[in-house]
């Protein structure tokens, strides 16, 4: 099933719409879900029982072709499509001969802990050759996902979409149902990155400032202002526009398997409601999505419904979901666009009511800015008093009078344990008064002329099942020192942890997470839901938080099955520096 | 197919210069606990266990599975690398004779141990003879979030009469992102000096990259025979202007202008040499 000499580019701009109408077999390797001008994923039965074998296959992106850990031959894998209260039986075969171990973990799927599929954690991995039978009763619906857990895997596409089916029908009503799974392509090799990234911070950043922008900058702000911003940052060594370890420069962003030349195409038409389910299974790269001329309503988050939210934009981190309806009325196409957190790259695809349409894609927006402020240091004259721990820490005092008090916002009666670690080669930045950001859509965000998506408009539409007294506070550092490339949890690199992190079978314990870091971390906590401390009446459940940077936020967790399960970040080049840890359930 | 091997072979044959690795201490376990400070108010929840035995023993609780020793590494977060960077290669068109010249240095290692092998030197290009070659081997310890303290032994080939040194420096990166590297040296005579560099990175554009560079080196004792004098001995400023067609392949071209300085300027002039040197450079900087 090859086309020798033809680019899948060239295929789509060669092929007329009347090619694809007649049923010429496409010769890429995509599974049939993902596939172009696909009427969706309805036609698609739950089985009870997958056969998935993950091995080297090749690939092309844009014509150049390349090598993935795929899943049965393609990127994407398959759709695992279940249904709720079924025992399914999947059968994961390693066919990557010279790997240690390869795995599948079911990510957002509760499930008993030898089935979560992390290596060393939950099972040995699965050998070369060798093929585990992961076997569990499914009691959840939703959209989630599923992708290795081993090395650099997913990042070269060991990754997939996981559709649940209620056994009770779905909570809202739609015509046409598309998983949308965005990802990030590089013809590097992941170790590669791994390395560059290790050695140089911003090996992949090109969009530093320069010097003319400190010139445009002075021109705006006053030039006493911006040399005090420039002063502020440099004392500190931290860049206020590293947003993304790995950019556009070396990635791809993929919609279904499609580049943006390659756009991916789905059809409905006017007046039809559809179901868009959005996956990031991205390996370090957060999106912001929105469709241009249509009103999105959020129907679910990472699996589970919430009321329907409208907005016009949202922002998916890493290995979140979110599902979304749209009902395009006008006979045009539209532009499913998502750009990289970043901006230094997006992906896109069409809803198209006939083959051929395509709708505008607009441009990047310009590369945000952090400020001081979001990391809780004041501007101006106070940015050298030490609210800055760095400082602080260097010189061996913690203690200037610098009480930490919680943000009044700050679910419960105390608020974070504050961290006041002593000298620390982990630990490039302790935030002293973190804040709490629920109600903000996040940086780039919100200054647009449209409604963005924050995680305070997250309300469960779920039945609630776990006891409703807190039993237990527990606070989890998020820790880095990006000049090293070093990232752990409370100033711990995963292996330097005394031991795991301790949580009781059914407590209902509130985890305080508080990020010291410049940088939004997806946090994902296997085998529980969190259920996010938003102000909502019904708290919406959570598997994966993105937690922007100087803010604490906090979630209520039941732990509802014993054993060991991960929990790290879900940007892969971070957690296999170190931000990952065990919590151990008993 | 080999996602990782071709890789590895590169990185295995850079290295051949050392044979020995430092092993991986973990070290630097602080605990976020203990005597903080709370707010008023502030009411302490259940704790959960205490570290060390007890951990253990809570996870007694939890059955033989979870205890079970799979074998595998979830993650990979000691990963050791090995760098190579030529930071200065180029040659020096000088008033007097022109020269070229090299700063380059290798580690290996992870994130709290490394191993340096650092060189620099010139060739004097109409005398076609070496006017400086000095080798350094020096273990690096992270010892503060941004600086590594390093131990090791240098070695002068040139000038004549060879010379060895023991060393003692810090490197990193001091606030306001200026590269310091500061090293003292005992030499086998027992004098006493010290080198200090440092570099900052001025982005005219992503790519196009202006680099001015201090060096300077001071001496306790005056050394004739190198032309060493007590005090400061020079001082070196350095513009180099680089584009970087990729970050680890960047041509440049620059000005340097070195000033000898008290005794060991009155020694060159002793000696009929120049005091002060201008040199347009035109080099190479790269890494792999």
């Amino acid at each position: 099933m090859k086309t020798p000499g033809l680019t899948r580019r060239s295929f789509i701009k060669g092929a007329g719409a009347g090619l694809f109408l007649a049923g010429v077999p496409l010769s890429w390797p995509l599974p049939v879900w993902a596939k172009s001008l696909d009427t969706g994923i309805n036609a698609i039965p739950p089985q009870t029982r997958y056969d998935l074998t993950i091995g080297y296959f090749p690939i092309r992106i844009d014509g150049k072709k390349g090598t993935s850990t795929g899943i049965n031959g393609s990127v994407p894998g398959p759709l695992v499509r279940l249904r709720e209260g079924d025992d399914v039986v999947l059968n994961v075969t390693n066919d990557l001969h010279d790997t240690a171990h390869s795995s599948i973990h079911w990510h957002g799927i509760l499930v008993p802990f030898p089935m979560d599929g992390v290596p060393g954690i939950n099972f040995a991995g699965i050998g070369p050759g060798e093929t585990y039978q992961y076997r569990y009763h499914v009691r959840q619906a939703g959209t989630y996902w599923y992708h290795s857990h081993s090395r650099f895997q997913e990042q070269t596409g060991a990754y997939g979409p996981l559709v649940i089916d209620p056994k009770d029908g779905e909570p809202f009503e739609y015509d046409r149902d598309f998983p949308v799974v965005l990802s990030d392509w590089s013809f590097e090799d992941p170790e590669a990155i791994f390395r560059h990234i290790n050695l140089e911070g911003h090996y992949y950043n090109y969009q530093r400032r320069t010097v003319g922008d400190f010139f445009r900058d002075a021109d705006k702000h006053g030039f006493g202002n911006t040399l005090a911003d420039r002063m502020a940052w440099g004392k500190m060594r931290m860049s206020p526009v590293d947003l993304a370890d790995v950019t556009a420069y070396t990635y791809t962003y993929l919609m279904n398997g499609h580049s943006p030349a390659m756009n991916w195409t789905a059809k409905f038409a006017p007046g039809e409601t559809i179901r868009l389910r959005f996956i990031n299974a991205a390996a370090t790269t957060n999106f912001d999505v929105r469709i241009p001329g249509l009103d999105m309503e959020v129907v679910m988050a990472d699996g589970k419904a919430v009321e329907p939210v409208p907005v016009h934009e949202f922002r998916i981190g890493v290995a979140e979901t979110y599902d979304v309806l749209v009902r395009p009325q006008k006979n045009r196409a539209f532009t499913i666009f998502a750009e990289s957190l970043g901006r230094s790259g997006y992906t896109r695809g069409t809803l198209t009511p006939a083959a051929g349409m395509e709708a505008e894609v607009p441009a990047l927006r310009p590369r945000p800015v952090r400020k001081l402020e979001d990391i809780g240091m004041a501007m101006m004259s106070g940015s050298s008093s030490g609210q800055m721990g760095a400082n602080n820490m260097q010189h061996g005092h913690t203690d200037n009078g610098n009480r930490p008090k919680p943000d009044p916002d700050v679910p419960g009666p105390n608020g974070p344990k504050p961290f006041m670690p002593e000298k620390n080669i982990n630990v490039a930045m302790v935030v002293h008064n973190p804040r709490y950001r629920l109600n903000e859509p996040g940086l780039g965000l919100g200054k647009d002329d449209w409604r963005v998506l924050v995680y305070e408009d997250l309300v469960s539409a779920e039945p609630h099942p776990y006891k409703h007294t807190v039993d237990r506070e527990m606070t989890i550092n998020i820790t880095a020192n990006m000049e090293r490339y070093m990232f752990s949890f409370d100033g711990m690199k995963f292996t330097e942890h005394p031991g795991p992190y301790l949580f009781r079978h059914n407590e209902r314990l509130r985890l305080f997470l508080v990020n010291h870091t410049m940088m939004d971390h997806p946090i994902h906590l296997h085998g529980m839901w969190m259920q996010l401390e938003n102000g909502a009446e019904k708290l919406p459940f959570k598997h994966t938080i993105l937690t922007k940077p100087g803010e604490v936020l906090s979630a209520l967790i039941t732990p509802i099955e014993k054993g060991d399960w991960a929990f790290h970040c879900h940007l892969l080049y971070h957690m296999e520096a170190g931000m990952f840890q065990v919590v151990r359930v008993a | 197919m080999t996602l990782k091997t071709g890789f590895m072979i590169r990185r295995a044959a850079l290295f051949l210069l050392i044979l020995c690795a430092p092993g991986l201490a973990l070290g630097q376990n602080t605990s976020s606990s203990g005597s903080s400070p709370y707010p008023a108010g502030y009411h302490k929840a259940a704790p959960g266990p205490p570290g060390g035995k007890a951990i253990r023993k809570y996870a007694d609780d939890t059955g033989p599975e979870a205890r079970k020793n799979f074998g595998a590494q979830p993650v990979h977060d000691n990963e050791m690398f090995a760098f190579f960077q030529a930071d200065r290669f180029e040659y020096q068109a000088r008033e007097g004779e022109d020269l070229m010249l090299w700063d380059v240095m290798a580690w290996v290692g992870g994130d709290y141990n490394k191993l340096y092998l650092e060189s620099e030197g010139s060739w004097l290009m109409d005398a076609e003879e070496f006017e400086e070659i000095g080798v350094e081997l020096l273990y690096g310890r992270s010892i503060d979030t941004f600086w590594d303290f390093q131990l090791g032994v240098r070695h002068d080939f040139e000038p004549d009469p060879e010379r060895s040194f023991a060393a003692v420096g810090l490197q990193g990166l001091a606030p306001y992102w200026f590269e310091v590297d500061a090293t003292a040296y005992v030499s086998e005579d027992g004098d006493v000096s010290a080198g200090l560099e440092a570099e900052y990175d001025l982005l005219i554009t992503q790519r196009l990259i202006v680099q001015p560079r201090l060096e300077t080196s001071l001496a306790v004792q005056e050394v004739e025979e190198y032309g060493v004098g007590q005090g400061f001995n020079d001082i070196t400023l350095g513009l180099r202007l680089r584009y970087e067609i990729r970050r680890e392949f960047a041509p440049y071209i620059g000005v340097s202008w070195k000033r000898k300085l008290g005794e060991a300027a009155d020694l060159a002039e002793k000696e009929g040499e120049d005091t002060d040197t201008t040199a347009f450079v035109a080099g190479i900087r790269f890494w792999f």
